[in-house]
């Protein structure tokens, strides 16, 4: 009995010791999964293994790391629903239905049973939670669902910059297609020269790296036909960091000039993993399905960019297609899209052609220093949050705003790249001529 | 400018508290100032920049120079902010500073009906000041959210004709009859109070 008694001591003991190692070695481990409580969702998942990164220690969550990533994109946007709106007391009453001041309210981590798009965690009809009324107001929304609000292509919670109704009021008259239509200019040389930067070109015979660091003549003479050359920028520029060479570069080195494009990438899913101190994303570690050849290569500036070469056009397709290929991009050669890239490559004008990247780092205008310029946002994700922000960065360019409402929510339509018309078709631009014609 | 205004007076406010009193006499008179007082001196402050913006910007450049237009999407139509967005800017710049106090602009016949007053206090309150045509501000005190207020709602007047011209021809406004001078809405300002 007193045998049986410790043999149960030393088995209990043995396992909480086990136990107790096991996590303790795993807490300290880089290899987390075993501490998570759920799928993680498309849009964090590459840096579930960086905990610290929305968990206090004690596994609570940091409000403020939703706002360290995001809110920046929801001041751009003009969010429709900020949260000083609902810290003023007189909306105490809607905060005790629905805690818009928090943004785990709707959207909840590691759940994946009750996720939806946008990562909603919450059922898709809270509209009616605080808008009950509108049918009171607006007759033509009388009768309609509110699971429909945010789901067919009318409105977003945040998000409502391409879908207001004066937006909507100036775009009833578009044309499906605009035949001249084109994507602005970058324009990073005129702001540098804006800011007083001085351009003196070069040549071979210019490159200044170190004896036994001199590239191939191959690779010389691609760097010399770069704009890097034509705008002065020499071997060390990007090779010397903290005055000691390194032959291979991180988007450290690109970060002095191309400080926006590197904030870009660092923001989407490209180079999330590298934001938040893990090692850089392959397309192994991608949920979209990716070539198996490229399955292993780490992505940083120069996996697209070619390095030495920085052939802006080749990186706005061909670098996409060595790694994608899902049905979206397997389907973008037969598109109506590719054929005006084509004619872009063979001679027409610049901005005609619609790229990969044409719509995915859309050329935005942004503010720097009070001086306006256009770049190249590098943040794949940031037409995508929801796909409608394409319509104003991207698609009015050169359609009609109301074909591409009804493009962007027809979800066969996206998967074969938009070849064809759509064939489905959102009322909004209906009702707001409805309006504008009773007013 | 509105926003850095209005802390501006809220610091003013903080910083002439009068030096403490006697113990004796504090027990009969509170130290600093009342929630009324600073109410009213923000309100003074908020009116006073709003007045400014609407008259000397907005209707200048719109209405008597021709020069620009004013518009409720002034970033994409490369226009003036409203001055009622002017004045909503600042609140939301205040909101986020957590300043110890908020406020906001009601309507009993607002342009976004979010904007329609919807607590008790806000319902008299928007009432007794167009009874008065904006002589007599309303004080109050209400309970939010569990938290205790003094609440203080002033008089919000047509001072320009931009003010009623805009409001009376809005598709979304209630009303096309406002004319210059009268009472349009009221300003609501809330001061937690300790329980």
């Amino acid at each position: 009995m007193g045998n049986n008694k410790l043999a149960w001591w030393i088995v209990g003991l043995s396992t909480a010791c086990g136990v107790a190692a096991f996590f303790g070695f795993k807490m300290k481990s880089n290899d987390q999964t075993v501490f998570l409580p759920g799928d993680t969702t498309h849009g964090h998942y590459q840096i579930e293994m960086a905990c610290s990164a929305c968990h206090t220690p004690m596994m609570g969550v940091k409000e403020e790391s939703c706002l360290d990533c995001h809110a920046a994109d929801l001041k751009a946007v003009n969010d429709s629903h900020p949260k000083a709106k609902f810290t003023d007391p007189r909306n105490a009453e809607l905060v005790s239905v629905l805690d818009a001041r928090n943004c785990l309210t709707c959207h909840k981590e590691h759940v994946p049973d009750r996720t939806h798009a946008m990562g909603l965690t919450i059922p898709d009809d809270y509209c009616f939670l605080c808008h009950e009324e509108i049918g009171n107001e607006r007759p033509t929304h009388e009768g309609l669902t509110f699971d429909t609000c945010t789901t067919a292509g009318c409105h977003n919670y945040h998000d409502n910059s391409g879908l207001y109704e004066d937006f909507l009021s100036k775009h009833l008259d578009d044309d499906d297609i605009n035949h001249s239509g084109a994507v602005r200019e970058r324009e990073l040389i005129a702001f540098l020269k804006k800011g007083g930067s001085t351009f003196k070109p070069l040549s071979e015979s210019d490159a200044d790296a170190p004896t036994g660091k001199m590239g191939s003549k191959e690779l010389l003479g691609h760097w010399s036909e770069t704009a890097h050359a034509a705008a002065g920028v020499n071997c060390s520029d990007c090779h010397e960091q903290d005055e000691s060479w390194s032959d291979s570069l991180g988007h450290e080195s690109c970060n002095s000039c191309h400080s926006l494009e590197v904030e870009g990438f660092l923001k989407g899913k490209h180079g999330m993993k590298l934001a938040s101190g893990l090692s850089a994303m392959t397309p192994g570690d991608a949920r979209l399905p990716m070539k198996h050849s490229s399955f292993h290569e780490e992505l940083s500036c120069v996996s697209c960019h070619d390095d030495h070469r920085f052939d802006t056009r080749s990186a706005a397709v061909d670098s996409c297609l060595r790694c994608h290929d899902d049905q979206h991009s397997r389907a973008y050669m037969e598109s109506s899209h590719y054929s005006l890239w084509e004619e872009e490559m063979e001679g027409a004008n610049a901005g005609t052609g619609v790229s990969c990247a044409t719509c995915h780092m859309p050329r935005i205008e942004v503010s720097e220093n009070y001086v306006k310029r256009t770049l190249v946002q590098h943040n794949q994700n940031f037409n995508l949050q929801p796909n409608e922000r394409m319509i104003r960065t991207v698609c009015a360019s050169c359609h009609g705003v109301g074909f591409a409402i009804d493009s962007l929510a027809d979800k066969e339509l996206i998967k074969n790249n938009f070849n064809k018309r759509p064939s489905s078709h959102i009322k909004s631009m209906d009702w707001v001529k409805e309006r504008a014609l009773k007013n | 400018m509105l926003g850095t205004s209005l802390v501006t007076a809220a610091i003013f406010v903080g910083c002439s508290q009068p030096a403490p009193p006697p113990a004796a006499a504090a027990a009969a008179a509170p130290a600093g100032i009342s929630p009324q007082k600073m109410a009213d001196a923000l309100h003074a402050v908020m009116e006073s920049d709003r007045t400014v913006y609407t008259r000397n910007v907005v209707n200048r450049l719109v209405k008597q120079e021709k020069v620009i237009k004013a518009s409720e999407h002034w970033e994409d139509d490369k226009a003036l902010p409203l001055p009622a967005q002017m004045f909503r800017m600042g609140a939301e710049r205040v909101a986020e500073k957590n300043a110890g106090f908020t406020y906001s602009l009601l309507s009993e016949w607002p342009i976004n009906k979010q904007n329609t007053p919807k607590t008790e206090v806000e319902i008299k309150g928007l009432q007794s000041i167009a009874a008065s045509k904006g002589a007599e501000p309303f004080y109050s005190e209400e309970t939010l959210g569990g938290q205790k207020y003094f609440t203080a709602v002033y008089a919000d007047v047509a001072v320009a004709e931009a003010c009623i011209s805009c409001h009376n021809d809005h598709k979304d406004s209630p009303r096309e009859d406002f004319k210059m001078g009268e009472v349009m809405g009221g300003v609501v300002i809330r001061i937690p109070l300790d329980s």
